[in-house]
């Protein structure tokens, strides 16, 4: 694998997950329990969408062809290299904010190390949004710490969320020969070091939290960065591809 | 959303448990905290983000302070009269008579 289709690949990584929770996000606007809740899950929302502008953009521009727009509208589900975490249905209020706090300590750690990496667009890219991420991991971490410390019903709701997607957060550490030829070469983050300091941000809040870390032993599933789906991820593009795909190059 | 089905809110939590806190944002560098609204949040950090999230979305502030509103004092309409109408007739109280220098700004 050239140094160059490598990057393409990580781009596609980092842009792909940003896009579909910044869409799964997008879903909860004018639903949120409350206004103000409602007004940060759509910046959150934002934030993630304008990450995945600019690594879908930098993706397509080392292809040489296409754009961001191209990439994010006409891939189908096996060509979407985000791990399976952030396609998860956003399910009740504490599902989102455990599924969000997972995939935000990650990108915390993620940019915060990829800052320093010797791709200047990347590095830009990680330093701005680490900004963004910073901010969702402290929203998040403090909603988990209230609703797993607040009522029985809230408590009971975030133990299940944490349950329900532990099995999909052996996934983010995931690597393949893509990140190999980078890391070597000081262009990307070897994922395995970040687990140490994941594993310390999560357990910490849960402890805040008084909520139980889930039993490692478990079945975990993998394969977002080959292409493996859940059934979720099809509907969550028919929805989201839809309007560029029935009306190709229509300006709104 | 099918999705969100089990949102069903749950009556027996209140919402108007939440303190309402008035947020006040500068949006410079030594100029004064204005007032930009209220958002209701269970804590003050919460108070503090959602104020973030409500009124500096786009840039607006570099500080924000939150403030529970039960906590301000305010004059009441009933005041006006002995509060503010005294100042009405004693122009000498303001420095309209002195020229500005050229070149000062913020007067």
């Amino acid at each position: 694998m050239t140094e160059q289709d490598a990057l393409f690949e990580y781009c596609l990584r980092l842009g792909d997950n940003s896009l579909v929770l910044g869409h799964r996000l997008s879903e909860w606007c004018g639903h949120g329990p409350i206004l103000e809740e409602d007004i940060a899950l759509a910046n959150m929302s934002l934030d993630l969408i304008g990450q995945a502008r600019g690594f879908l953009g930098y993706a397509a521009k080392l292809k040489g062809a296409g754009s961001d727009d191209d990439l994010a509208f006409k891939r189908d589900a096996r060509q979407f290299r985000n791990c399976m975490l952030v396609e998860q249905p956003n399910g009740d209020f504490a599902m989102t904010m455990v599924r969000s706090f997972f995939y935000s300590a990650l990108a915390y750690l993620h940019f915060k190390s990829l800052a320093k990496t010797k791709d200047a667009t990347i590095s830009g890219l990680a330093e701005k949004s680490l900004k963004e991420v910073t901010y969702h991991l402290r929203h998040c971490s403090d909603w988990i710490i209230r609703l797993g410390d607040g009522t029985d019903e809230s408590h009971e709701r975030t133990q299940n969320a944490l349950e329900e997607l532990w099995n999909y957060t052996n996934e983010l550490f995931e690597t393949d020969e893509a990140d190999q030829t980078l890391v070597s070469q000081n262009l990307a983050v070897d994922l395995k070091t970040l687990r140490k300091e994941w594993d310390d941000i999560i357990n910490k809040v849960l402890e805040d939290a008084t909520l139980k870390r889930p039993d490692d032993s478990r079945f975990m599933s993998k394969g977002g960065i080959k292409g493996i789906h859940t059934e979720h991820l099809g509907f969550l593009l028919a929805e989201m591809q839809f309007l560029p795909r029935a009306y190709p190059d229509t300006k709104w | 959303m099918p999705e969100n089905k089990s949102q069903i809110p749950n009556p027996e939590i209140q919402k108007s448990d939440w303190e309402t806190w008035e947020v006040f944002t500068q949006k410079k560098n030594g100029e004064p905290h204005e007032h930009a609204g209220s958002v209701k949040a269970p804590d003050k950090e919460m108070a503090l983000l959602n104020a973030r999230d409500v009124y500096s979305r786009r840039n607006e502030a570099l500080n924000i302070w939150v403030v529970p509103s039960g906590c301000i004092t305010s004059s009441t309409p009933g005041d006006v009269g002995s509060f503010f109408d005294p100042a009405n007739d004693k122009i000498y109280r303001s420095p309209n008579f002195y020229k500005t220098p050229t070149g000062v700004k913020q007067i």
